[in-house]
């Protein structure tokens, strides 16, 4: 079995412009989703309470509203999550004196309007937690970036280290647009699959370049276009398989993971289908444009000898 | 070309058998077991304790599957949770006759069920997190300025004291806001007091004020003092904690500092949550103050303006009353707390011993103010109730003090299990909770353990498919992946979270691409028409520097998030950096080791089983490369 029997490079570099001003659209539309809607936090981050209780039938959602308001609750959510069972109640954070206590009066409360919730789950976060986990998530991201773009550097060139930051960072900013679009959660574990996704598309970004490296210090008299339609060319297979590996794992937990991974493998589907398509048609591009050429990779020494003898491993 | 050295199959071998070693225990499952350890420091459990635990249960006629001594304590498991609860029953009552004061921490808890031999191997199940097994984590911010104050007002206290024995006069101490502030009211004296606080109180710096009238000399606490202080109060109150939880009966509670400022507690398997915080948040300690009785004190008091250095409290069911704000002794210098009765009322009374120094200051304060009241002050939460007020008839020595006054028995026990579980050097608060329910992390395991098997399974068929010899073995070496990466966690003990099965399942998604960027580099080779056998070796050889590049950037992220992740992306972060590492010696390492195995030693090797490699179509480049 083989999917690609492709006989020539794919002349992907003379749509570089339609791919990145696709791109360019959807970043865009990501910031405006960003800028207008915002990020719907979870109690992680806003401090609050939040409570999932289970019934033995399916949850008579108006008992339990009217339970929260007869014992003096106001501005709190209660939805449904997952199934009909399964209750989830958001409270925000008031004075800091009572907050603490909240799920135990909350429980009270049904105990008493409408019997028969068992306590599955209690979230409390006090309000300073929540802000330093959000300069730290920040934090995070920043480390990632400068961390990832010193390395590339010092391994390949500053160019691709330029093109491959820009790439990933506008695959975060998307799956933050999606989520600011359709007001998913965003969690902790969110965050955390945000910057796995940032590390795992830039290493696609790495084996094009490999490519891209070797081609240019063992094949002499290309264009650098047809040097990149190469890279990705040969790459192309194994970028496919590879990621639709990892998108059957990251689906799987889709499916089977429950209602506290399904946003975590959400980001992760999103990250994975823009991080191929940044990573690969996105940064290609950008390293051209930045003037990427064969003599920043031939030491000027080895120019004289035959540059197809250098066996291309890593230098 | 494609061998290894012996030593290099020893080494994949060891690591394999290594490997499943160490992932063994966590097939074995649980068994219920009830965990005996000591409530006390002075108490020590040993083999005698072993030997009680066996003599309760056999009195009860309960049969055990076999009992432990560890450095945590005896443990005794059993073939169910029933006679789990039966053999608790018994035990506690056999170690504990006396329910208000327990010597010994009677607590359920889960034992491997793995065999001997694999344990004396240090082979444990991996640790669970609390999303998965259920229970309480508790965040508590330590109030570090409360911890000042309160240091403060008792030093305020000492330097009163410490002025009245050198005969030195003064026209008054007090606190404001982080300052102790002494009126003087000549020089002279003022000098002379301030040699004599250089001289004992080292931890004060020491500034004059004032003039004419009005001499002040104003102490405040040195930075470094302010500092000790500050670890002070954080160590007292894990202490505290550990004592309060120990009447709580936790097998496994984990009281750690975490920062500057905080305390993470959690308590697997607790499931009453109410109950957890009531103990824990309590922050009760015990303040001895005197009453001011003066005529008209209390009318103005009680009219909003009390006299100065005095406040309005209530006495427990009874009658307003004006106490000094100035402290005569804390629960500090408390050494033990009993609930009982009254010698003479049979009402129900705290008897209270205090230490030395406590006891020196009760007996001259008591010399010093017969006939006058004297009010005990719970303060839990920072509010103050007076527990009794009573008169003083004589000097009280030898620091035995006995509270009583219209408690109920209730009552008396729980003020004496708050007092003697210590005082809290700080209060504190909760600023995150998280209640797992039991059957909550049952579920987060099977999803967690599900998702991951489909994942595998998916991409097993499909690489089987795709590359097929070669394909089997990217998914031996995948699974051996896995297997390092359990047994790594399991060695480690580090916690394993609903978000760090996710990063399992995610490290094995990922993992595979250095076996598909290997197995394709091969396909590759023999496109351009190498033999089989240099095909393998350039695949390899070639593979290697994208798949160190791609590993290197992605265990930057996982780096990034262990260091500033905090809970469930700590959790993830962990398992997947241990993954990035396993997966490079597993698909470069392993891979290798059983394609050497399968196919180096054949000589003349015309085919490899990696799948149909289309030929037809060169490209351009490797047309050149050729010509």
């Amino acid at each position: 079995m083989e999917f690609f029997r492709i006989k020539k490079d794919i002349p992907f570099m003379r749509h570089a412009l339609v791919f990145n001003v696709i791109s360019l659209i959807t970043f865009v539309l990501a910031v405006f989703f960003l800028a207008t809607k915002g990020l719907h936090l979870s109690v992680e981050f806003t401090g609050g309470t939040l409570i999932e209780v289970k019934y033995q039938q399916s949850a008579d959602l108006e008992k339990v509203r009217g339970a929260m308001s007869k014992n003096g609750f106001t501005d709190y959510t209660v939805q449904n999550f997952g199934s009909s069972q399964d209750v989830m109640i958001r409270l925000p954070l008031r004075g800091t004196e009572d907050s603490a206590q909240q799920g135990e009066r909350v429980m009270q409360a049904l105990a008493a309007e409408a019997p028969g919730a068992s306590l599955q789950r209690v979230e409390f976060v006090g309000p300073q937690v929540g802000k330093e986990l959000a300069e730290n998530g920040a934090l995070a991201l920043l480390v990632v970036i400068v961390g990832i773009m010193i390395y590339l550097a010092s391994r390949f060139e500053w160019r691709f280290s330029i093109a491959a930051i820009i790439a990933n960072l506008h695959d975060v900013i998307i799956i933050l647009g999606f989520f600011a679009a359709f007001q998913w959660e965003f969690s902790l574990s969110v965050l955390a699959a945000v910057l796995a996704v940032l590390g795992y598309s830039v290493n696609e970004s790495v084996v094009v370049f490999d490519r891209v490296r070797e081609t240019f210090k063992k094949v002499r008299g290309l264009t650098t276009p047809q040097v990149l339609d190469h890279a990705i060319t040969s790459t192309i297979s194994r970028t496919i398989i590879t990621h639709g590996s990892t998108q059957v794992m990251v689906l799987s937990m889709l499916v089977f993971g429950g209602e506290t991974l399904y946003y975590f493998s959400l980001a992760l589907t999103i990250g994975i289908l823009f991080g191929i398509y940044s990573s690969v048609l996105v940064a290609s591009p950008l390293v051209m444009w930045l003037g990427v050429s064969r003599e920043q990779f031939i030491k000027p020494k080895k120019a004289v000898a035959e540059g197809a003898t250098d066996d291309g491993a890593c230098v | 070309m494609n061998r290894y050295p012996l030593w290099k199959y020893v080494t994949v071998a060891i690591a394999l058998v290594f490997g499943f070693i160490y992932t063994l225990p966590n097939f074995f499952g649980e068994s219920p077991a009830v965990q005996v350890s000591s409530a006390k420091v002075t108490l020590k459990v040993d083999a005698t304790t072993q030997a009680r635990v066996e003599e309760a249960l056999a009195g009860a006629g309960i049969t055990h599957d076999g009992i432990q001594l560890d450095p945590v304590g005896v443990k005794a498991r059993f073939k169910d949770t029933d006679t789990q609860l039966k053999a608790k029953d018994a035990i506690e009552r056999a170690f504990n006759p006396d329910s208000s004061n327990p010597q010994y921490v009677v607590a359920l808890n889960l034992l491997t069920a793995s065999p001997q031999w694999l344990t004396s191997l240090n082979a444990l199940p991996m640790y669970l997190g609390l999303d998965l097994r259920g229970g309480v984590h508790f965040l508590l911010q330590v109030d570090m300025p409360g911890a000042l104050t309160k240091r403060l007002d008792s030093t305020s206290a000492d330097l009163r004291s410490l002025l009245r024995d050198k005969n030195l006069r003064h026209g008054g101490i007090n606190r404001e806001g982080e300052r102790i502030v002494i009126k003087f009211r000549d020089a002279e004296t003022r000098t002379a007091a301030s040699k004599v606080l250089g001289d004992n109180a080292a931890d004060l710096a020491l500034a004059e004020a004032g003039q004419g009238d009005d001499l002040r000399l104003i102490a405040t606490l040195k930075p470094e003092a302010g500092k000790k202080i500050a670890e002070f109060a954080i160590k007292q109150n894990i202490n505290t904690l550990h004592n309060r939880i120990n009447e709580l009966g936790v097998a496994e509670p984990i009281i750690q500092q975490q920062g500057a400022d905080r305390i993470v507690v959690q308590l697997p398997g607790v499931q009453d949550t109410a109950k957890a915080k009531d103990i824990l948040g309590r922050t009760a300690t015990l303040e001895i103050r005197m009453v001011d009785d003066s005529p008209g004190a209390i009318e103005a008091g009680l009219a909003g303006n009390p006299p100065f250095g005095t406040e309005v409290y209530t006495e427990r069911g009874g009658s307003p009353l004006l106490v000094k704000k100035q402290v005569v002794l804390t629960g500090d210098r408390l050494t033990d707390a009993q609930p009982g009765f009254d010698g003479q009322t049979n009402e129900p009374a705290v008897h209270l011993t205090l230490d030395s120094a406590g006891a020196r200051i009760f007996k001259d304060v008591t010399r010093d103010n017969v006939g006058k009241r004297m009010a005990i002050l719970l303060i839990e939460k920072g509010k103050g109730e007076v527990v009794t007020a009573p008169v003083i008839r004589t000097e009280i020595g030898g620091g035995r003090v006995q509270i009583s006054g219209r408690m109920t028995t209730a009552e008396a026990n729980d003020v004496a299990l708050l007092l003697r579980a210590g005082s809290l050097a700080a209060p504190m608060d909760i600023i995150e909770e998280r209640t797992i329910g039991p059957s909550l992390g049952a579920e987060n395991i099977e999803r967690g353990f599900k998702s991951t098997m489909w994942g595998f399974l998916a991409i097993a068929v499909f690489m089987i498919a795709y590359y097929q010899v070669v394909g089997l073995i990217s998914v031996v070496a995948l699974a051996s992946n896995l297997l390092l990466l359990v047994a790594l966690l399991s060695l480690l003990q580090a916690t394993l979270t609903l978000p760090g099965i996710a990063a399992i399942a995610l490290t094995l998604g990922m993992a595979i691409d250095a076996n598909v960027l290997i197995n394709e580099r091969i396909r590759e080779e023999l496109r351009a028409g190498m033999t089989p056998q240099a095909a393998i070796s350039e695949g390899y050889e070639r593979a290697f520097g994208t798949i160190l590049d791609s590993n290197i950037t992605t265990l930057i992220a996982g780096l990034a998030l262990l260091i500033f992740g905090s809970g469930p992306v700590r959790g993830f972060a962990v398992v997947h950096c241990l993954g990035i590492l396993t997966s490079i010696f597993s698909a470069v390492v392993v891979s290798r080791a059983m394609i050497n195995l399968v196919y180096g030693r054949q000589k003349k090797l015309t085919k490899v089983a990696i799948g149909t490699v289309w030929k037809e179509g060169i490209s351009a480049v490797n047309g050149r490369k050729q010509g």
